[in-house]
Order: C-alpha cells, then sequence, then structure tokens
C-alpha cells in the first residue's frame, strides 16, 4: 500500500505471459511430439518435466506478480514459499516414490494380466 | 458493523500496540496462512493423486481421450475446452489483480468494474466445471466391466474408439428399469444402460472389423492396447455389464480411482470456487455502498483478491496434473 505507482501495465505484461506459457502446454499436450512424448527421463518423460517447469513459472507469476509477494518484506516471503516448498518437495517425494515401489511390488496382482 | 481489525492497522488485533510484523496487517498475514495450509490440503490430494498413478503406471486412463468434448460440437477435441477455462480463471485473476492496484488509489467505480467483472469470470469457470462433470458423468462411447472390474472399450479397424451404439444387435432388452412405483419393496435403481450386454456381443460377433482395447498402456506408444479378436473374443465371456459413463464405482474410461480423484479434486477446487465467488460478492457489495472508501483504504479487497489468486493458482496444477502429464 506505500505505493502509489500503477502496476497495470505490469500486469497486463504479466498476463500475455501466463497466456503464452498456457499456450505452449495446450499445443505440447494436443500435439504430444513423439521425440519428447517417448523419451524417458527421471522417472518420466521428458514432455511431462516440461510441463512441470512451465507450471512452476506459471505459478511463480501468479505467486509474485498478482499476489505481489514480490512486493512484501523478505521475510514474510521466505516464510510462505519456503515452508510450503519445503512441505511439498518433502511429500511428493515420498508419496511418489511410495506409489513406485507399490507398482514394483503389486504389480503382479494389479497389472492386466489377460494377454 | 465495524471490522475491528481492518479498521485499526496499528494495533488492536495483534495486541501489542503498533507492531505490524513484516509490515503486514494482522488480516492479511492471516489470510496468507490460510491460503499455505489450503495449499497443503491440496498438496495431499494431489500428492496421493500422484502416488495412485505411479501405482497404476501402466493402466492409468489418458486423459486426452477422456477429455474430448467442446459444448454445441461433435467431435474429438481434447483439451481445448479446459484450456478455455484456465483462460477464463487466469483472467478473472487479471480483473482482480486490476481492482486491488484501483483500489490503492482510491478510484471506487474502477474497483466495482473489475469486481464484478471477476466474478462473472468466475461464474463462467464454475459453469464450464458443471458442464464438464456432466460430460463426463454422461460418458462419450461406452464399455463393457469385465468380471474383476477391469474395463474394455471397443475399436474399429483403425484404433479409433467406437460407441456401442455403433454396432450393437437389435435384441430385445432383458429387463426394465426397477422403479420405486412398480417395485415390491420402496427400492429403486440408477437408470439402465442404453445398451444391453447382449447387444453387445451379438453386435461383436456380426462385426469382425470391431476390436476390444484393454487397460493396459504399451508404454513403447504411450497407448492403450489393443487385442486380437480371438483374444477379445475370450475376454468377452468374461464380460459382466455394460459400462456408461462414470461414477465414483465405475469409469467407463478405465480405472475408477480415476474417476474418483477427478470428483474428488476438481469438486474441492470447484467448491472453492464458489465460496470465491460468495466472498467476492458480498466485498463487491460493500465497495459499492462505499465502505472501504469512507475506511480510507481496500485492503479488503486486496485480501479477497489473495484468495482468488490461490483458487487460479491450484487450478494451475489441477490443469498440469489432470490434463496435461
Amino acid at each position: 500500500m506505500s505505493h502509489a505507482k500503477s502496476h497495470t501495465a505490469l500486469i497486463w505484461k504479466v498476463f500475455g505471459f501466463l497466456s503464452l506459457i498456457t499456450i505452449v502446454e495446450v499445443f505440447l499436450g494436443i500435439s504430444k511430439p513423439k521425440s519428447l512424448h517417448l523419451t524417458p527421463f527421471l522417472g518420466t518423460s521428458l514432455l511431462n518435466w516440461i510441463f512441470l517447469i512451465l507450471t512452476l513459472v506459471k505459478a511463480y507469476g501468479i505467486a509474485w506478480y498478482f499476489m505481489h509477494l514480490k512486493d512484501e518484506k523478505t521475510g514474510l516471503r521466505r516464510a510462505i514459499v519456503w515452508t510450503v516448498m519445503f512441505l511439498i518437495i518433502y511429500l511428493v517425494f515420498f508419496l511418489l516414490f511410495e506409489g513406485g515401489a507399490l507398482n514394483d511390488i503389486l504389480n503382479e496382482w494389479t497389472r492386466w494380466t489377460y494377454s | 458493523m465495524e471490522a475491528i481489525v481492518a479498521e485499526s492497522p496499528k494495533g488492536g488485533a495483534w495486541s501489542g500496540g503498533g507492531n505490524q510484523p513484516f509490515g503486514s496487517s494482522y488480516g492479511k498475514m492471516m489470510m496468507w496462512f490460510f491460503i499455505m495450509s489450503d495449499a497443503l490440503t491440496f498438496l495431499g490430494f494431489l500428492g496421493a493423486y500422484g502416488l495412485i498413478r505411479f501405482k497404476f503406471i501402466d493402466s492409468w486412463p489418458i486423459a486426452d481421450e477422456v477429455f474430448t468434448h467442446i459444448p454445441f460440437v461433435h467431435g474429438d477435441y481434447p483439451m481445448y475446452y479446459v484450456a478455455f477455462m484456465t483462460f477464463v480463471l487466469i483472467f478473472s485473476s487479471v480483473t482482480m489483480v486490476l481492482a486491488v492496484d484501483a483500489g490503492k488509489h482510491m478510484k471506487q467505480g474502477k474497483v466495482i468494474l473489475y469486481m464484478g467483472l471477476t466474478i462473472v469470470g468466475g461464474l463462467i469457470f464454475l459453469g464450464s466445471q458443471a458442464w464438464e462433470w456432466k460430460t463426463f458423468i454422461h460418458g462419450s462411447y461406452g464399455a463393457v466391466a469385465l468380471n474383476d472390474g477391469k474395463i474394455v472399450q471397443f475399436v474399429d479397424a483403425s484404433g479409433k474408439q467406437v460407441t456401442l451404439e455403433s454396432f450393437k444387435s437389435d435384441a430385445p432388452s432383458e429387463r426394465i428399469r426397477q422403479t420405486k412405483s412398480n417395485g415390491i419393496w420402496f427400492q429403486s435403481e440408477a437408470s439402465l444402460p442404453s445398451v444391453t450386454l447382449k447387444q453387445v456381443k451379438e453386435g461383436f460377433a456380426k462385426h469382425p472389423e470391431i476390436s476390444m482395447r484393454t487397460e493396459l498402456i504399451d508404454m513403447d506408444v504411450k497407448e492403450k492396447t489393443i487385442l486380437s479378436r480371438d483374444e477379445a473374443n475370450e475376454l468377452l465371456t468374461r464380460a459382466t455389464h455394460v459400462v456408461e459413463g462414470a461414477n465414483l464405482k465405475e469409469n467407463e474410461y478405465g480405472k475408477t480411482l480415476f474417476a474418483d480423484f477427478f470428483f474428488f479434486i476438481t469438486g474441492f477446487h470447484g467448491f472453492h470456487v464458489f465460496s470465491g465467488i460468495m466472498i467476492n460478492v458480498i466485498i463487491f457489495f460493500n465497495v459499492i455502498i462505499g465502505t472501504y472508501q469512507r475506511r480510507g483504504h481496500y485492503e479488503m479487497v486486496e485480501k479477497v483478491g489473495l484468495y482468488w489468486h490461490f483458487v487460479d493458482l491450484v487450478w494451475v496444477f489441477v490443469f498440469t496434473f489432470f490434463y496435461l502429464i
């Protein structure tokens, strides 16, 4: 609330950026280029990694500019972002790891066994 | 109706007098902490989705083949509609942040305009989601369930999925729907599938060009496995009933868990959108009657804005994990 400067131009710029990312995502999602879709990389396909990174960039755009985390004091920003990021990475790592393990262990009983 | 907190950003709620930790008012900081805890709730849901998906990595439904509809248009258009929904939500986020920006300059008229647009965007999104649910519940092609709950679908010679309707025989239906009025006990049942298993079996025998597709994903091409006629005929002897559409117990697109997670996560998100609209409407009217103009600042708009952006933020992730990956 301290600054009286209007951010309108910046807001539209961020909107254009987020739209562009969404368009790229949808384009890749529909065309699914074989070179990306069928290339495994660190546990999933290259295409999925691209989606993941684009999503994080989008999330950054929303949090930093729309929720104006950028203008908050560093302490508050870190209290929010670092805490959540740590817990997300922590839980996702274990859950996905566990999911993969379940697949390895139970595959014999859960997979399609007829053919 | 004097609000205790925002009315006196210095002192009061923080109880220590003029303290404002991190230069943030009590209300705004609490909104942030609420958002954090809500983010962790969604993390739990999406994380569980990830776990189950990795567990069934070789037989999970392919989203492109599930969400292929656009209102008023026939045909196969994966992703376009949900992309539209994403744009609507991002755009309503933009109008929200414009409203906050206008509020900082005490431009009441502009705040009203932009908040109004935000509410309209939210309503469009919610309506789109309702339509998406309706389409998903209704189903598109129909499938057959085997005696262990697995789903088989039918494809033509080119590997494209076909509806049960397109090849079924004309065998008369074996039974009629049980309703309360003709039962001897007060029980009724859900509507029967439009095609019977017998019609599917006879139709399948009559149409040699039709084949069967299983849930198993061929990892080399990342497509569902198509069976030979012999294998298909053998599987058809294990068939128990026809499945049309999706609900919490059955899903013509494959794993029931996929439908469960879809309903649960998009439903939970949709409920957030709904409550966001409600909160926005309340603040919208407060802006119109000039509450914040008199108060001297529009921080309340900023706080509901935070919540609204958060809803958008969650959708970005739901979109990625349900529709893209």
